[in-house]
């Protein structure tokens, strides 16, 4: 019997809301950190990303992620809620805690649309606008569905899998494995197949707005609240322990992440600032209700300072990585989720899944730390093979990359027939009017 | 006859120079954003650990056409205002000019100025 909880659901549609701001957010910290000419693509491969990804959301995607069966352990029945039609609230995700199934359906929706736009910081400059919508719609199919399904869906990685019968039952709060190792390892392939940008390591690509990425970082952060609170499903003290730890983690890391570079370089940049953060974001997701403060504060303090040193990586390994999805959001994603197994903690206020059991700093033994690990493995090779054959497919059939002269060129004013600003176009005359 | 006082400062010197110039009689001046690099060359910036050698820095270069005469004077005075001391000041030149024309009414030579 559903009884429907008008606090929960108010607390829930408020987070959905939030969670989809992450998504034009990310378009603006994309879109200052690379060059003017072509901020209107980045954000752009945002902005596809939230209209084709919602669609196929209502459409397939919920259902064959939530959907009744377990097909292959990777997807539900995608016909069950076709459209969103035939559910009952019996039915919802959240119906344990009086929300009803469209606002389930709805929350989930926004956390599919920012992992594939998460993505595309990983081929910024160059990459056909087709291309990136066709991948955006496959890559949601074939990889964020299965992995969702896999984690949140009752297949392998779940409290259902044969990690949890083997192990103990992976700890995956808000999606570091879903979201961020997901996104972190298909930004990897893509950037592989894709290749490096014309001038990478030689010529300098600085980031041309930088306002643009603080209040980008500034508006995720914000967002992040719905992500990781809202992961709670009900606005309880649990809810609360995420969203003090999202503070915690995020502010920590965003420290570590300036002194590293203040240590390193010389220089406490607002560049490092803004990326501390989101590192400090991306690490505290699987942990966010999992951890006590003193949890979020090593995990911040780890990602900032790992984070900070791994974006160098795609210059001594020679893959573009543009905007270090690797470096942040896969690297952060596998220090939360790892760390997970030394201070995951199931007291006060913390959430805790049957069968999950405490970290090693918590008197829960190794065994988490373990299932921690192997779950954050599978889930790299999983996205990382995947990501890289429909790549590799879609490279041999429609082509994945511009023509050298629109990247150099800018790719805004041969692909979309806009430049962002005055002076990139030079003088302009009126030839035709619609 | 005319000459032409061209000058490249340092652009937080700019208001001093304009102050000094217009103190010393100059009715008009032409201001522009450059940028380059001398003895100062250039600085580094750091972005997410990725080193750039900025090697032209922000300049504003001045132009003012002056009687032949008015030269040394006019040239003396922008470099008393626009001296720091330091390196990357800037330099101070001047070149000739075979005419000068007012656009409004035609006039040309000493009287155009």
């Amino acid at each position: 019997m559903f009884e429907l909880d008008s606090g929960n659901t108010a607390f829930m549609i408020l987070a959905a809301s939030l969670v989809l701001l992450m998504t034009p957010a990310l378009a603006f910290f994309y879109g200052g950190m690379v060059r003017g000419k072509s901020v209107l693509n980045m954000m752009m491969m945002s902005f596809g990303a939230l209209g084709l990804v919602s669609l196929i959301w209502v459409l397939y995607g919920y259902s064959a992620t939530f959907g009744s069966g377990n097909y292959l352990g990777l997807f539900g029945n995608p016909f069950e809620f076709f459209g969103l039609q035939g559910a009952s609230d019996e039915s919802s995700l959240m119906a344990a805690t009086g929300v009803p199934f469209l606002v389930a359906a709805g929350y989930q929706a926004t956390f599919a649309i920012i992992t594939v736009a998460l993505i595309s910081g990983a081929v910024a400059d160059r990459m056909k606008f087709g291309s990136w919508m066709v991948f955006a719609g496959v890559w949601a199919t074939l990889v964020y569905i299965p992995m969702a399904h896999m984690v949140w869906g009752g297949g392998h990685l779940s409290g259902a899998g044969a990690i949890a019968e083997a192990l103990s039952v992976p700890i995956d709060f808000a999606g570091g494995t879903v979201v961020h190792i997901n996104a972190g390892a298909a930004g990897l392939a893509l950037a592989l197949v894709l290749g490096r940008r014309k001038g990478f390591g030689r010529e300098p690509m600085r980031p041309h707005n930088l306002p643009f990425v603080m209040l980008g970082a500034a508006l995720l952060w914000f967002g992040w609240f719905g992500f990781n609170a809202g992961s709670e499903f009900a606005a309880d003290a649990t809810a609360g322990r995420a969203w003090v730890n999202t503070v915690v983690a995020t502010a920590v890391a965003m420290l570590a992440w300036l002194v590293t570079e203040k240590v390193r370089d010389g220089h406490a940049t607002s560049l490092g600032a803004a990326s501390g953060i989101v590192a400090g974001l991306v690490a505290i997701t699987p942990a966010a209700a999992a951890v006590d403060t003193w949890g979020a504060i090593v995990i911040g303090l780890v990602a900032g300072v790992l984070c900070a040193l791994a974006v160098g990586l795609k210059y001594r390994f020679g893959y573009d990585d543009s905007l270090d999805v690797v470096g942040v959001h896969l690297v952060g994603g596998l220090v939360g989720t790892v760390l997970i197994g030394l201070f995951a903690t199931d007291a006060n206020a913390t959430w805790y899944p049957d069968g999950a059991l405490n970290g090693l700093f918590y008197g829960g033994g190794a065994t988490q730390l373990v299932t921690q690990v192997v779950v954050a493995l599978i889930a790299v090779v999983f996205s990382f093979v995947a990501t890289y054959v429909i790549a590799l497919v879609l490279r041999a059939t429609i082509g994945v990359r511009a023509p050298e002269e629109i990247e150099v060129g800018g790719i805004d004013q041969s692909v979309h027939g806009e430049s962002a600003y005055e002076t990139l176009g030079g003088s302009r005359v009126v030839t035709e009017v619609k | 006859m005319t000459k032409l006082v061209q000058a490249v400062i340092q652009p937080h010197r700019l208001d001093d120079v304009k102050s000094a110039l217009e103190a010393a009689g100059v009715r008009g001046l032409t201001v522009s954003e450059a940028s380059g690099y001398g003895r100062q060359r250039g600085h580094t910036e750091v972005y997410r650990g990725a080193e750039y050698t900025v090697d032209l820095v922000p300049k504003v270069k001045i132009d003012v056409l002056v009687a032949d005469e008015d030269a040394p004077g006019v040239l003396d005075v922008v470099v008393k205002a626009a001296q720091t001391g330091k390196i990357g000041d800037g330099k101070v030149w001047v070149v000739p000019v075979e005419d000068v024309a007012r656009v409004r009414t035609g006039e040309h030579g000493a009287d155009a100025l």
